[in-house]
């Protein structure tokens, strides 16, 4: 595959530009989060969904466009750009391609045409206290009752926990804290009894919830792909997830850097603008560069992810460590470039900060993927 | 892109067939390698033989056109081409500043009598090039040169001095910049002149290198006399010829290093021998992040270098590829060199004799030399400068 978009693909970014830049500026994010509701407007998604956006990855059957993760990727970083906290992450990169790809013939036809239409909000509740990034440290555990189990445990940092229509949840039917086996997936009704739903507040505002399950009652038919694989679909669908991402975080990237080059241009100290003063100029060239590196890997990855190419993992871990970086590097340079103005509430500088590191802690952050490449590369 | 396959096929058998055992394996990279010209000495025979095949049917200079001598290939049947040479491991025929820097720079800016009184000498590896830029009191302000040329009647006349000329003293045949307007804007009063080296009044002296070698020369031009049909372009405009000629430097020295990447290999089994193993990983956490890093790096570089011939390609207007790359390439070469010299330790402390291995003495001089990648070609805050300016429209 070419590193370049395809004149399809150029139109859809296009359009997701436009869209984004007219309906969906900053302050928008800046009144959800004062605004204490569920951290996203459903009517924005539903906007998104009737532009195809949130079928991207469903197919055809299901009601969807049965396009690529390149496809979405172009929309995703415009969605980026302006940090808009639509449920992309929680319900089309984890939950609706884990169903896509694990989920029985009943669920995927329960689920996936509503997520096609935005209807549907699902939450992928895989994360735990202290297992940081490592998807197989799973202590909530599901014993067996008979054909059904029963789930009890303690899940973190859930996104859209608390706006989900339903939650899959990795459990432990067998083995130890640590083990990749014996981890299954179970996708449950948030108003099953046992199940508590806290929301907590994250720096970058993205809703979040604690999710508590104590001694929640779950049938047979609720188990998601095969009992004690999870880890294997959890894996490979995190892998996708953080492809969708680093695009999102390649917008950031962009956009801070945008308005950090607008005001070396037009702030002026000494008489001068300040982009005329090389300790400045010199760093924002750097800042440049990282961010094209990225572009060129975000590309490769989501081809990749498409090809089913068998060094994906590897590209993943490049991707993911790359644009946590950059993205720090990139709002960190920003607020400072600002100078005084970069560090109020007011300025947009510090939301993308925020923003910058929340993503860098999604899906492992760059040394856990350093170390996941070295692995890989056999040292 | 049958055609295309047929043309693997045949590429394939025809290098197989030509090229002799003894060269095969010879590992090279756009520095180091056959540098052909009159001075050329070849402790292997065979290389001269393989350059001479490989002349022949033009593909020494494989996307250059065919009645200068070139191979007259197009983008894609020279990437098959390089990509058969390294499936049978065959180093490149030749190297050099003909076949990198003043041969596309003819191409571009040359009169046809010019193209064919020298392109055909790069092809064959017959003569060797060096480039006069840089003078004692102009490097990175090098519009600033002194180096004067008179016309005399039917000659330029050449009173100076350049320095940092890379292998001065080997080479046939040098492109300047010359002053031919002292009263002219900096820029405004430059010529671009060819010069052969065995011109009276040329000198050339070696100067030793932080890393033992002498790769460069400072060299002195006192009246020697060019054609004036050496002017390339026109008199007084050959700071644009530079500058163009520039770019191609950089790109070479980018892709130079650029396709280092393969010794990562290397790179792991040394980290496994000097570090010793954790369980099956290399013990020392803190290298193994640097390794990781600079394999990352490397990975992402290559493929924006592959954005950039993706969107050439593909008609996108070219973008500010040559000053970032030469900067990302350069110091990721040296990070690489600097990466194996902390994995050996006290091994790479070696300068020569006993007690040191042949690898362990040429990764010592490798690691030095490299630290003259971010200056050659323009330093990296020159390229800085040069991308806050053109990409990000920052004021000077
Ligand atoms: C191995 C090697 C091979 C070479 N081969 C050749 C050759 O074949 N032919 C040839 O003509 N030349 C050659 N050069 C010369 C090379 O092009 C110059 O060394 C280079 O352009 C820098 O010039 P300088 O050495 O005079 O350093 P200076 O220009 O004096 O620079 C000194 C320091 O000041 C910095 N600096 C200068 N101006 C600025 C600015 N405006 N903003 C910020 N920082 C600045 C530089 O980046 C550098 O760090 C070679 C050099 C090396 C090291």
């Amino acid at each position: 595959m070419a590193l370049v978009l395809t004149e399809d693909q150029e139109l859809l970014a296009q359009t997701a530009r436009d869209f984004v830049r007219t309906n969906s500026p900053v302050s928008r994010l800046r009144a959800l989060r004062d605004g204490q509701d569920m951290g996203f407007s459903p009517d924005m998604w539903q906007e998104m969904a009737q532009l195809g956006w949130a079928g991207i990855l469903i197919p055809e059957e299901y009601g969807g466009a049965g396009m690529g993760l390149a496809d979405l990727a172009v929309v995703l970083e415009a969605v980026g750009h302006n940090l808009a906290p639509e449920p992309f992450l929680s319900t089309v990169l984890l939950g609706g391609q884990l169903l896509a790809d694990a989920g029985s013939p009943e669920q995927k036809q329960a689920w996936l045409s509503g997520i096609a239409t935005g209807e549907k909000i699902l939450a992928l509740a895989y994360q735990e206290a202290r297992s940081r990034y490592d998807l197989n440290r799973v202590s909530t555990q599901a014993a067996a009752e008979g054909d059904a189990w029963r789930l009890s445990g303690e899940k973190i940092q859930v996104l859209d926990g608390q706006n989900a229509d339903a939650l899959i949840v990795s459990a432990r039917t067998a083995g130890e804290d640590n083990d990749p086996d014996g981890i299954t997936l179970f996708l449950l009704a948030p108003d099953t009894p046992g199940v508590a739903i806290i929301p907590q507040t994250r720096v970058d505002n993205r809703a979040a919830a604690l999710v508590n399950l104590d001694g929640v009652k779950v049938g047979a038919e609720s188990v998601v792909g095969a009992v004690g694989q999870g880890f294997q679909t959890l894996s490979h669908i995190v892998d996708l997830a953080t492809v969708g991402l680093c695009a999102e975080m390649l917008g950031g990237m962009s956009q801070i850097f945008d308005d950090t080059l607008d005001y070396l241009k037009t702030r002026e100290q000494f008489g001068v603008v300040i982009g005329s003063f090389q300790a400045l100029k010199h760093r924002a060239a750097k800042v440049f560069m990282e961010i094209e590196l990225c572009r060129s890997v975000v590309m490769a990855v989501a081809n990749a992810a498409d090809a089913g190419e068998s060094d994906l993992a590897l590209l993943v871990s490049l991707a993911k460590a790359r644009c946590s970086d950059a993205f720090i590097l990139a709002t960190n340079e920003g607020v400072q470039m600002h100078g005084g103005i970069g560090m109020t509430d007011e300025h947009d500088a510090g939301l993308y900060m925020k923003r910058a590191r929340a993503a860098e802690m999604t899906f492992g952050d760059a040394a856990w993927h350093r170390d996941r490449w070295a692995r890989l590369r056999g040292y | 892109m049958a055609d295309l396959e047929t043309f693997r096929a045949e590429t394939h058998q025809w290098l197989d067939a030509n090229a002799p055992a003894s060269i095969r394996g010879v590992g090279n990279t756009l520095l180091d390698g056959n540098w052909g010209g009159r001075k050329a000495r070849y402790p292997n025979p065979d290389m001269k033989v393989w350059l001479d095949v490989m002349a022949e049917r033009g593909w020494t200079a494989p996307e250059w056109p065919t009645q200068y001598g070139g191979g007259g290939l197009s983008k894609d049947e020279t990437k098959v081409l390089q990509q058969e040479m390294n499936t049978l491991r065959l180093p490149a025929p030749l190297i050099g500043f003909g076949l990198t820097m003043i041969g596309p720079t003819l191409l571009q800016y040359g009169t046809e009598e010019q193209k064919h009184e020298h392109l055909p000498g790069i092809i064959k590896g017959e003569i060797r090039w060096c480039q006069g830029y840089s003078e004692p009191g102009s490097g990175s302000d090098l519009a600033s040169l002194k180096t004067r040329a008179i016309l005399e009647g039917d000659h330029y006349v050449i009173n100076g001095q350049k320095v940092w000329t890379s292998f001065a003293n080997l080479a046939d045949w040098m492109f300047m910049l010359v002053r031919t307007d002292p009263e002219a804007k900096k820029q405004e009063g430059i010529t671009f002149l060819l010069v052969d080296m065995e011109s009276p009044g040329v000198e050339t002296r070696p100067i030793k290198l932080i890393s033992g070698a002498s790769p460069f020369c400072e060299t002195f031009l006192t009246d020697v006399h060019t054609p004036a049909k050496n002017v390339i372009f026109e008199v007084n405009k050959g700071w644009t010829v530079a500058k163009s000629l520039l770019n191609h430097e950089r790109n070479m020295i980018a892709s130079a290093f650029g396709t280092t990447a393969g010794k990562g290999r290397t790179m792991r089994d040394w980290a496994k021998e000097h570090l010793g193993l954790d369980g099956d990983r290399v013990a020392d956490s803190a290298i193994r992040d640097r390794m990781a890093q600079y394999e990352m790096d490397s990975r992402a570089f290559r493929l924006t270098t592959e954005r950039a011939r993706d969107a050439a390609k593909a008609g996108r207007p070219p973008g500010p590829e040559s000053s970032m790359f030469k900067i990302y390439g350069t110091e990721l070469n040296q990070r690489r060199l600097e990466l194996l010299v902390s994995i050996a330790g006290p091994h790479a402390l070696g300068w020569e004799g006993p007690g040191f291995e042949d690898v362990e003495l040429t990764l010592t001089r490798d690691w030095l030399r490299s630290r003259g990648n971010t200056i050659e070609g323009g330093t990296s805050e020159i390229q800085l400068n040069i991308i806050a300016k053109r990409v990000l429209g920052l004021p000077d």
